[in-house]
């Protein structure tokens, strides 16, 4: 499950931002997950929740954003919503959409003390 | 930086108001709320980060990528389930390069060093990663591994992925290419099952072909999907086992390999 290394990443950008912001505790953690960006949201909490134990984060509340998947088609450029990797472009029938947008996984913000 | 507007580095913060957290409604996002001033009269603040979850990798892997330019070294990353061949394949081609180039490896498992020994008895320099609970490697496990062993100078480093078709595809490891396995045994539709794999690879290898007479698998179909999810992935068919395909796995390797040397510096 590599939501677990994700969600200590995460972590390790919230303490280095308690490091340099001067913060001693976290109440609210926004997250961007885009929806082709291959984390699973509810894993992610999961794995959050059990990161954030003992640290500056602790008993913070998790808020997952989760942005649509955009893409651009390689032949026809036409861009339309997509939700998977393998949908076909609803101009020219043609595979291999380019995500454009979806894909981040981002600390938006934090809500601190 | 902010995603949105490009302002400032790091966290432009603004002293923001509790949402709620006692009532149990859900905090708003507010987006782009820097610069905004909003009601003193809490204890707490926004902290604006946008920060990407994988950028510390992605700085270990613009790293090893680095090292691997600057020695002409080809560096591969292989994935696939548990047991599509990786390792049979590897032995093969070690066999088949060792005494025409220099050539490494790093074998990712969870556990036991099962896997280097078996590259280790071609002769090969194999060193181990094993990753615990770790479902993948990381750039950060790789350049650990990469101080620890000889480069293979102008030649080819193999670094076969922990057996897993989803975790992996996110975790860049500084490689020129994924390059991912799915033997015969597994069902046609991998591809579309764990498609940021098949995207993320350049090359698909499609292994234990000597079984496809005793198998239903559709191998045009199987191909299909993956182009599905990836029109421009190179197939090719292969059998770790009967030595059918090598001859086109070589060579890509080679075509890629002097691709990597030229931009090497002289
Ligand atoms: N019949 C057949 N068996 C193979 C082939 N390649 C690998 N195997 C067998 O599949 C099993 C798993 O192979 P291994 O290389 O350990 O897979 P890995 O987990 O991807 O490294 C072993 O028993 C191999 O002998 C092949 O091309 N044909
Ligand atoms: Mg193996
Ligand atoms: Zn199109």
């Amino acid at each position: 499950m590599h939501e677990m290394s994700l969600a200590e990443s995460a972590l390790q950008i919230i303490e280095d931002a308690a490091i340099n912001q001067g913060f001693t505790r976290v109440r609210t953690v926004w997250l961007e997950i885009g929806k082709l960006s291959c984390v699973e949201k509810d894993a992610m909490s999961f794995c959050f929740d059990a990161v954030i134990k003992d640290t500056v984060a602790d008993g913070a509340r998790l808020e997952i954003l989760e942005t649509a998947g955009q893409g651009r088609c390689a032949r026809c450029g036409h861009e339309m919503q997509i939700n998977t990797l393998y949908e076909a472009c609803l101009q020219c029938g043609s595979y291999g959409m380019q995500v454009v947008a979806g894909d981040a996984m981002r600390v938006k913000e934090l809500e601190v003390e | 930086m902010c995603m949105s507007c490009g302002c400032g580095a790091n966290g432009v913060f603004v002293r923001g108001k509790r949402q709620s957290g006692k009532t149990g409604a859900p905090a708003r996002f507010r987006p782009h709320a820097a610069g905004t001033p909003l009601k003193d009269n809490d204890a707490t603040r926004i902290v604006r980060l946008e920060q990407d979850i994988l950028a510390k990798n992605g700085a270990y892997a613009a790293r090893n990528r680095e090292l691997f330019s600057s020695n002409g070294i080809l560096a591969l990353n292989l994935v696939s389930s548990p047991g599509s061949g990786k390792t049979a394949l590897l032995v093969r081609t070690l066999q088949a390069l060792k005494n025409t180039r220099s050539l490494a490896v790093i074998e990712g498992d969870q556990q036991t060093d099962n896997d280097a020994e078996r590259i280790r008895a071609t002769g090969i320099e194999a060193i181990q990663i094993n990753t615990g609970k770790g479902c993948h490697l990381d750039a950060e496990m790789v350049e650990r591994a990469l101080r620890q062993m000889r480069l293979p100078q102008n030649g080819i480093l193999f670094i076969e992925n922990v057996g897993n078709l989803v975790c992996p595809a996110a975790f860049d490891l500084g490689e020129a290419a994924k390059v991912a396995v799915l033997s015969a045994t597994e069902g046609e539709d991998k591809p579309l099952k764990y498609p940021d794999m098949f995207r993320a690879a350049r090359l698909l290898l499609l292994n234990k072909c000597d079984l496809l007479p005793y198998l239903v698998f559709d191998i045009a179909l199987a191909e299909s999907y993956a182009r599905r999810v990836n029109p421009d992935i190179r197939i090719i068919r292969i059998s770790a086992t009967s030595g059918e395909g090598m001859g086109e796995w070589l060579a890509w390797l080679e075509a890629h390999q002097k691709e990597s040397n030229r931009h090497a510096p002289a």
